[in-house]
């Protein structure tokens, strides 16, 4: 079975957004149980977040396939 | 004459999916090829270029059939497409751009919407299971679009000095923290944008597409070539792959959902009033 170390290295760098858009949702969630009149509110903080968060992880899978 | 054959075209050992499966040939034959940035290119029209403009006439034919009658007490097709117009004007447009300039802006959203979720869906319609965005070519085109668009927007509400203010120096700070901060907006707002854009979608498209090749080819895999008792965990990867299948049809429709939703936001930070 063949494989790149890269890929190793994705995952590695995977776990930061993981944990990040974990916290992300986290807070939203708790959010809304206690307030449930903000979630529109809170939604699209929780989006936006998430999509920061997630660049980290778009920006490293596409090295793992360049570098 | 499906399991002979497939014994017969991959080898004895496993070859996992690799990212060279979505180098779908040209139809009708590969055609010329050239070189373009250093990349081996081929001339020819592929499986989803012929998606993509079959996208288009059903995402155009839902929503023209779903508005056409109008009708006081709508049916299942109309009210369908009311819902599902509804949520993109309202959720998206509404609560973003905010209900000022919002209405300028849904026609593109809706279409934006539409387009992707039809795009997507098709990873998971049968025979045709090819996401047209997994290939990024087709997404740079969407986040091309949109960057166009968030900053003409801009430019023309606040002129080009303005929006690059808006843009690029964060508010209430001063000082000589700001030789940091320009820079790093600037990359952040200008540039970064729509690469994460469109790699967002294509990389959720693309791995999501791999895991079920990988999930389908390994369950054949072992259940062919697998010890007795390595059958019956092939079996489980089939099942697993039906699980997945499932899990992609909402990242499908996340993934149209957030890509609108960005769009929506680029646009209310751009039309944002200076601090």
């Amino acid at each position: 079975m063949e494989g790149s170390l890269n890929m190793v290295g994705y995952g590695l760098a995977a776990i930061g957004p993981g944990v990040g858009i974990g916290l992300i949702f986290a807070a939203y969630i708790s959010g809304v149980a206690r307030q449930p009149e903000a979630q529109s509110r809170l939604q699209s903080i929780a989006i936006l977040g998430f999509a920061l968060a997630e660049a980290l992880a778009i920006i490293g899978i596409a090295l793992a396939f360049v570098l | 004459m499906s399991s002979t054959a497939m014994t017969a075209l991959r080898s004895e050992e496993f070859t996992p999916p690799s990212p060279a499966d979505f180098d779908l040939p040209a139809i009708g034959g590969g055609g010329n090829t050239f070189e373009f940035m250093g990349q081996q290119m081929q001339l020819g029209v592929t499986k989803p270029m012929l998606q993509i403009i079959l996208v288009a006439a059903l995402a155009f034919g839902f929503l023209f059939m779903a508005a056409r009658k109008r009708a006081m007490v709508p049916g299942k097709l109309q009210f369908s497409g009311e819902t599902a117009y509804g949520f993109v004007r309202n959720s998206m447009g509404r609560d973003i751009i905010g209900s000022q300039e919002f209405m300028r802006f849904v026609p593109y959203l809706v279409t934006v919407f539409f387009f992707i979720l039809f795009n997507n869906l098709m990873a998971s319609v049968p025979f045709i299971q090819f996401p047209t965005m997994g290939r990024a070519g087709m997404v740079y085109g969407l986040a091309g679009l949109s960057w166009v668009i968030y900053n003409a927007v801009g430019i023309k509400k606040h002129g080009f000095s303005g929006y690059m203010r808006l843009q690029c120096v964060p508010a209430g700070i001063k000082g000589p923290i700001l030789l940091l901060l320009v820079p790093l907006e600037f990359m952040s707002n200008l540039v970064v944008r729509p690469i994460t854009l469109a790699l967002r979608l294509f990389a959720n498209m693309f791995a999501g597409h791999l895991l079920l090749i990988l999930f389908a080819l390994g369950g054949e895999y072992l259940i062919v070539h697998g010890s007795l008792l390595v059958k019956p965990v092939g079996i489980l990867a089939w099942v697993l792959f039906i699980l997945v299948a499932f899990l992609e049809l909402l990242v499908q429709f996340l993934q149209a959902y957030v890509f609108t939703l960005l769009n929506a936001m680029y646009i209310s930070g751009a039309l944002a009033d200076e601090h």
